[in-house]
């Protein structure tokens, strides 16, 4: 299932957490090189998870971590601005109507096998972005993604507009922005094999539908 | 700023529209609608500790309507019921604000109607509030510089090893090599260094950052 998780409600969730900081740790220094810090239980966090930034999490049948990304309104200190700048001229993104979506991650057993399904969790998370941005008003996700994320988003049928990119091969790091129509919205959803309605009610249930029936009872 | 809201109040055809800002010593600003009567009564019975629409949006960046927030509890339903008996309305929608520094500030609107009307309401003006609720705190924090104190900006550990090498006269090469990361990645790190320190070049950075003591050789 989708979960909705701010950094502050991380603990209630510890099999789930860890299991998602440990995944990253794999992505992106074991399998992408990135010089990512990786504490001594394996786990990788950087200075934007201190700011309880909101993720949105693949949780699995076991209740572990099957794919996840991080979302930070780009208006406050977010990563984009601070560390990819340079990618796009220099020139800070920042507006109400723009968040950034940054360690959009896979776990291994999602990522190196052909049945794990990576595509249909991506694009799970892509249908929990689309959800975001109609529930809240955001218009676009601005993110950082390598070569290999670029093939899986176009598969999933959720290509971003690349507004900058460095390096060459395997290496090239780009910037690019997602918006989310309602056609994009169907090939998500058909691509993560989950209906619309399903996805709603995660959504609903994460930001309050349980009190707002409690509120009308 | 208080007749500003005041105007859009009414363009909007709401009770009320309030901007509120809480640091972190739980010291408020703001300006708005709300009748006198409430706003000392809110501040005399600090209710900033139990009121749900602050909990529930504090460290938090997603807009809030108010249905979706937990009024359960014997203080908070009281506390609601005096909101309503003060005229604030038994409706609102209140858009958390996450600014430079952990700044935080609300941006409300608050009215009297059916759930039916205030969901058509926030459908069509959502997009609307959201700008508005970021242009009142962006004048606040230029009305404002010592609220939000432009602290000089930290260099990270990565950032700090990258130009300290590179003022020991290592080339960028060597400074890769010393540690243990891609010459693209370093590339990252001293733009960001760079960016964060307000130089024009890399030299300049580096000259900088002796200068305030950030590096030591």
């Amino acid at each position: 299932m989708l979960r909705y998780l701010y950094g502050d409600e991380l603990e209630s969730h510890p099999v789930l957490s860890r299991t998602m900081f440990e995944d990253r740790a794999w992505q992106f220094r074991t399998r992408q090189g990135w010089d990512v810090e990786v504490d001594e239980t394996g786990q990788e966090r950087d200075q934007y998870d201190a700011m309880n930034p909101l993720y949105v999490i693949w949780e699995r049948p076991d209740g572990r971590h099957g794919g996840s990304m991080r979302l930070m309104p780009t208006t406050g200190p977010c990563m984009v601005n601070e560390h990819f700048s340079h990618l796009m001229d220099g020139q800070p993104i920042q507006s109400p109507l723009i968040w950034e979506c940054t360690r959009f991650c896979l776990a291994p057993a999602a990522a190196t096998t052909p049945s794990g399904g990576a595509a249909q969790v991506a694009a799970a998370l892509m249908l929990a972005g689309g959800e975001v941005m109609q529930g809240f008003g955001v218009e676009h996700f601005i993110g950082v993604f390598d070569a290999r994320m670029t093939r899986i988003y176009r598969m999933i049928g959720a290509s971003p507009e690349v507004l900058g990119a460095s390096g060459q091969g395997r290496d090239r790091i780009s910037v690019g922005l997602w918006a989310f129509s309602p056609s994009a919205r169907r090939r998500v959803a058909q691509s993560a094999g989950l209906s619309p309605a399903l996805s709603r009610h995660w959504f609903q249930r994460a930001f309050g539908a349980g009190h707002a029936a409690r509120h009308v009872a | 700023m208080q007749a500003v809201i005041e105007a859009l109040r009414d363009h909007f055809r709401v009770d009320h529209l309030v901007y509120h800002w809480v640091d972190s010593a739980g010291d408020q600003y703001g300006c708005g609608t709300y009748s006198d009567d409430w706003r000392d009564r809110y501040i005399e019975q600090n209710y900033v500790r139990l009121d749900p629409v602050i909990i529930g949006c504090y460290s938090r960046f997603h807009p809030v309507d108010w249905k979706r927030l937990d009024w359960s509890g014997k203080a908070v339903r009281a506390f609601q019921a005096e909101a309503i008996e003060y005229g604030v309305g038994n409706q609102g929608y209140s858009i958390p604000i996450r600014g430079p520094n952990g700044q935080f500030a609300l941006f409300t609107a608050s009215h009297n109607c059916d759930d039916q009307a205030w969901t058509v309401f926030i459908e069509k003006n959502r997009r609307d509030l959201l700008l508005i609720a970021h242009e009142f705190n962006r004048k606040a924090l230029e009305f404002e510089p010592d609220r939000a104190p432009e602290v000089a900006r930290q260099l990270s550990p990565r950032e700090i090893d990258a130009m300290t090498l590179l003022a020991m006269g290592y080339n960028r090469a060597q400074v890769a090599d010393s540690l243990s990361i891609s010459e693209h990645t370093l590339r990252v790190y001293i733009e960001s260094a760079r960016a964060k320190l307000g130089a024009m070049n890399t030299t300049h950075a580096v000259a900088r950052a002796l200068s305030r003591g950030l590096i030591v050789v």
